[in-house]
């Protein structure tokens, strides 16, 4: 049962990263781009979380954890390009 | 496991999965960037903490072990959801100049400290 659970959300999650691969290619400005670029980084997250289970092995939430991480720090970093046209001041 | 621990582990999962798609399909249909903030902001994160909730309560019944590690990521991206938003909608105010005569007033001396960059407020320091 959790195995079917598991393949139906990664069929959704799959989706979801589609749309999100959609609106970064179409994307009409940059904050769009990167907002949706951060979403695409939350899926990736909730797809390693969701193999994690799917296998039944811990060892994917350092991944994870580091995901998030980059993931954060990317958005911060160019959304401070877009603001300021520079990363450090 | 008993059932009741996989039908729940197994609704988490699908509740997550739902409330992913569904902050990507705003993100993707709704039409400017101000209502696309919406999706990804609260639908997506709160998916997200429900995976994370279905895999904590997985290992904690599978394996009979509590592991924080999904907290640990749970709180990460409950702290910087807001600190994105706030970013993005920071850069699309400046890139944006059609919809600045739309801004409310600040109310304040100074305008938005996005466009007019930060000045002194109330009585002058020396």
């Amino acid at each position: 049962m959790i195995a079917f659970a598991c393949t139906v959300a990664i069929f959704a999650i799959g989706a979801a990263m589609l749309l999100n691969l959609y609106r970064l290619l179409v994307g009409p400005d940059t904050p769009t781009r990167v907002l949706a670029l951060d979403t695409l980084v939350i899926n990736a997250i909730a797809l390693v979380v969701l193999i994690g289970i799917y296998y039944g092995t811990e060892i994917y939430f350092e991944a994870a954890l580091l995901f998030a991480m980059v993931g954060f720090l990317t958005t911060v970093a160019y959304c401070k390009y877009i603001l300021r046209g520079n990363v450090m001041e | 496991m008993t059932g009741i621990g996989e039908f729940a582990i197994s609704g988490l999962i699908c509740l997550g999965a739902f409330f992913l798609f569904v902050g990507s399909l705003g993100l993707a249909k709704l039409p400017d960037l101000m209502r696309r903030l919406h999706g990804p902001t609260k639908a997506t994160t709160l998916g997200i903490g429900s995976m994370l909730i279905a895999s904590m309560l997985y290992f904690l019944l599978e394996r009979g072990s509590l592991s924080i590690h999904e907290l640990l990521i749970t709180t990460f991206l409950f702290l910087t959801a807001p600190v994105t938003a706030l970013m993005v909608a920071k850069a699309y105010i400046l890139c944006d100049k059609k919809s600045r005569k739309q801004l409310p007033p600040t109310g304040r001396k100074s305008g938005w400290a996005v466009i007019d960059g930060p000045q002194a407020e109330g009585p002058a320091q020396d």
